[in-house]
């Protein structure tokens, strides 16, 4: 591996991995990142025409697909614009270079003379004759990159930093074919899966009488081990048979659950595998004042607006899935596993899906295609999960509790930090054959994945957890809870979501008992440039007033976080009104993401998060039964509604510089949930530390104070 | 099999299958619209939103016989991108969407509030919608392009 190169570019290291001139005036662009609703493609899209010197209506992009586009791992965690876009620019920057050095060198230019408009060689401005195309014949990609090519200054963009109208919305608006469920295949059978209750649950019996009088088309009846399935050509009647069939088959092995572990508290009674990372333990002076505050939340669904899909067909010995996965090669790796089948002889492509906001079905959805598939050769396999299939068995993100521990000093800021954080899982994405229920139901299946995460920076469930405050001493304490109710793993913003919750929340009561201005007081204890100039921004933007009385029924909150502590910097000010129940009437987010690819598209992942952010802190939480996920439908598990969305503004902060590209995906979100919850204690004069901010919430807090 | 006959974006179709068949299993099965879109087959999402005879309808929840004869309009009838409703285009214009996989039905809904009503507040629309589930939190944007597509068509209508 050359160290010199940026990890995307070091693993994917020859140039023609990711840009080629296949004809007259085209260029094929590929990246490893996959669209999941966030506009990634429009961006690289950008990234790419600038640093190549092309119209972007020249770029054809290549996306997530194992035969034909670089291993970029997984499209997650805010990484792809900050990596993933990084490590195309600079192979950009080196293939453009390489041109002009050729022209240089063959018709005898001197190369400081030359340069590139729209794919075609300039000398001094003047045409040379010559273009990508004519010389592509000439120049050898499939070569190394040195990693040393220069890229544009911001000062020289004309593309980056501009926003660009996004390359796939047009499909959506007119209603055509942009979506794996979409995708439609001679021969294709349509499948649905009877899902095994939990892991290690064996069928005892199938009353398939009962099951095949749902049917009025002929279905078939499908099973290896406890996986089971219904496929049929109409796919009307395979849902419908779906839908009772639960019903007809019992299951030995299936030990009830307790739906009290549905609030997170439960999580401090478990074993756990705990760590302690950062300062070493404090040594607090005896005159010291101590304080603590303790916050939680439930289990979140991703709730992706639609279940999930995959197609697959398995024909001549080789298996083509289509997938609206996030990694195209983890989930090829992961089904080799399953099927005991060559990697080589598995070609994996994506297919957008609905947004999915981190780890859903997606996986689990392509592994049940797949499965099928290799038993029908020949016959292109749908399956679309049920709505229900995707709430009750879609991973979900585990709950939290996180306990803010600090030591004041005499002025009442505090001199040692601890943020101890109980949580299951936030990442258990498909590796070797893991975690994907086809695996865990058909026979020998694969061991439990082994409760193993990260605690060190930038972390899962630790995520955030150490503020980016100037505290004399910080750490996390980290207990990870290895058995949890339900299986969990990544939702947009993983740990960051509470622990950004506790810390601002614990700042603003700080603030509070110090008698300062919750602005005033974080402004204090932070040095790094970039926070203060978002946080200024937002007080600003907000018309941000101190001293507001409190308990009125209305108020206003301020949070800060930088994602991961190495990502977007964002600064968020939220407005309530409570009455018995909580709403949100105004939010104003300040983010510098450093070089933003599109502002528009930069804007656009801010106020969703902001939504989300929105639904997550008021409405959102997973039930449980006896028998698992019990929230299966909108009703049981609602969502924010577009007559509950606030009025949003953003605003982008040092967007044209040369910092490096920030990831946005996933700022805004905990800031948001804070400054809703500092916002509620102004407007109650009480504070709620569990989420969600429901009125039952509300009202038990007005009742205690 | 028998057949039904209804009048899809214009156009008469006939479509043998059984009567109790979901209109959006039609849509998309039968006769290739699959711009109308599966999002929990429970009418709780409004993904499959179509209107029937002018009315917004969750199409997963209505049987193919009781909408025989009637007038049925998808997204793939509201417009193209040569010819585009105000609508689309001023979703377009406002980058409004981002997985996109809701604005099918979120179109037809408000395609169904302009119809009946040209001039809505930005309250009146998000009521409107209200049926409408968007994950991806583009209801700013949404709620922009519909109030801009208002104004087109008021524009348009005074020329």
């Amino acid at each position: 591996m050359n160290t010199a190169l940026p990890p995307l570019l070091a693993d994917n290291p020859r140039l023609d991995q990711w840009v080629a001139f296949p004809e007259p005036g085209r260029v094929r662009v590929s990246t490893g990142r996959v669209e999941i609703g966030q506009g990634v493609l429009t961006a690289m899209q950008q990234i790419a025409a600038e640093e190549l010197d092309v119209s972007p209506e020249r770029i054809r992009l290549q996306t997530g697909d194992t035969d034909l586009t670089p291993n970029e791992g997984y499209t997650a965690g805010s990484q792809s614009i900050q990596f993933g876009g990084v490590a195309l620019r600079l192979a950009c920057a080196e293939v453009r270079g390489l041109f002009l050095d050729h022209a240089a060198s063959a018709f005898g230019y001197a190369r400081a003379d030359l340069g590139m408009r729209d794919g075609a060689i300039i000398h001094r401005g003047a045409s040379t004759g010559h273009d990508y195309w004519s010389l592509a014949s000439a120049i050898d990609l499939a070569r190394h990159a040195s990693g040393r090519a220069p890229i544009k200054p911001a000062s020289e963009h004309q593309i980056v930093g501009r926003s660009a109208k996004r390359v796939d919305l047009a499909a959506k608006v007119f209603g055509g074919p942009a979506f794996v469920h979409d995708m439609a295949m001679d021969g294709m059978v349509h499948a649905r899966i009877v899902r095994q209750p939990r892991r290690g649950a064996t069928i005892k019996a199938i009353d398939e009488a009962a099951i095949r009088r749902a049917a009025k088309a002929p279905i078939e009846l499908l099973r290896d081990g406890n996986f089971l399935a219904i496929l049929g050509m109409d796919e009307t009647t395979v849902e419908a048979v779906a839908a009772v069939a639960p019903g007809h088959v019992a299951w030995d092995g299936v030990d009830p659950i307790n739906p009290a572990q549905e609030e997170a508290r439960w999580l401090l009674q478990q074993p756990s595998l705990d760590r302690v990372v950062g300062a070493p333990p404090g040594d607090a002076a005896p005159a010291a004042r101590r304080c603590e505050a303790s916050y939680t939340r439930m289990h979140i669904a991703h709730a992706s607006v639609a279940p999930s899909c995959a197609m697959a067909l398995y024909r001549d010995g080789h298996l083509e899935v289509w997938s609206h996965t996030q990694g195209v090669y983890p989930l090829k790796a992961a089904l080799a596993r399953t099927l005991k089948l060559d990697p080589a002889a598995i070609s994996v492509r994506h297919v957008q899906g609905p947004g999915c906001y981190g780890h859903n079905g997606a996986d689990d959805a392509a592994a049940d295609a797949a499965v099928l598939a290799v038993r029908k050769p020949g016959i292109p396999v749908r399956v679309r999960w049920r709505r229900e299939e995707e709430f009750g068995f879609e991973p979900v993100s585990p709950a939290m509790v996180t306990t803010v521990h600090a030591t004041l000093d005499a002025a009442g800021r505090p001199a040692d930090w601890t943020t101890e954080i109980w949580s299951g899982r936030h990442s258990s994405r498909p590796g070797g054959g893991g975690n994907l229920l086809a695996a865990e139901a058909l026979p020998d299946p694969p061991p439990a994945p082994p409760p193993t995460e990260s605690s060190n920076a930038p972390g899962a469930g630790t995520r955030n957890g150490e503020p980016l405050y100037d505290f004399p001493a910080k750490r996390i304490h980290h207990h990870l809870i290895a058995e949890t109710p339900v299986r969990t793993s990544s939702l947009r913003g993983l740990g960051a979501t509470l622990n950004v919750f506790a810390i601002e929340s614990f700042m603003d009561e700080l603030a509070l008992e110090a008698g300062e201005d919750p602005v005033a007081y974080r402004l204090s204890v932070l040095a790094d440039k970039r926070a203060r100039a978002v946080v200024e921004r937002v007080a600003r933007m907000s018309g941000w007033r101190p001293g507001v009385p409190g308990g009125t029924g209305s108020g206003r909150g301020i949070a800060f976080a930088r994602y991961k502590n190495l990502a977007a910097y964002a600064a968020v000010v939220a407005e309530v009104e409570v009455e018995e129940s909580v709403r949100v009437t105004r939010v104003w987010c300040a983010s510098d993401a450093g070089l933003v690819i599109s502002p528009d598209g930069a804007i656009n992942q801010l106020e969703g998060g902001i939504v989300q952010a929105v639904s997550w802190a008021l409405k959102e939480g997973v039930r449980l039964d006896t028998a698992g996920i019990s929230s299966r439908d909108w009703e049981s598990y609602p969502v924010i509604k577009f007559s509950e969305v606030p009025e949003i503004a953003c605003e982008l902060v040092g967007a044209v510089s040369d910092n490096p590209p920030l990831g946005i995906g996933e700022a805004s979100g905990g800031p948001t949930v804070a400054a809703i919850g500092n916002a509620v204690a102004h407007a109650l004069g009480a504070r709620l530390r569990d989420l969600p901010l429901t009125r039952e919430r509300v009202m038990a807090a007005l009742l205690k104070a | 099999m028998p057949a039904t006959s209804l009048i899809v974006n214009g156009n008469p179709v006939s479509v043998a299958a059984d009567p109790d068949t979901p209109l959006l299993d039609v849509l998309r099965n039968h006769l290739g619209l699959v711009g109308t879109r599966f999002g929990c087959g429970a009418e709780q999402c409004g993904s499959c939103t179509v209107l029937v005879d002018g009315e917004p309808e969750k199409s997963c929840g209505k049987a193919l016989s009781s909408v025989a004869g009637k007038a049925v309009v998808t997204i793939e009838g509201m417009g193209t991108p040569d010819k585009p409703h105000p609508l689309q285009q001023a979703f377009l214009d406002e980058q409004a969407g981002q997985c996109g996989y809701c604005l099918s039905g979120i179109l037809i809904s408000a395609k169904a509030l302009l119809d009946r009503n040209p001039s809505p507040s930005r309250g009146q629309i998000a009521a409107a919608l209200d049926d409408n589930i968007c994950r991806c939190g583009s209801h700013p944007r949404i709620l922009r392009a519909i109030e801009r597509a208002a104004l087109l068509m008021r524009e348009g209508a005074a020329r």
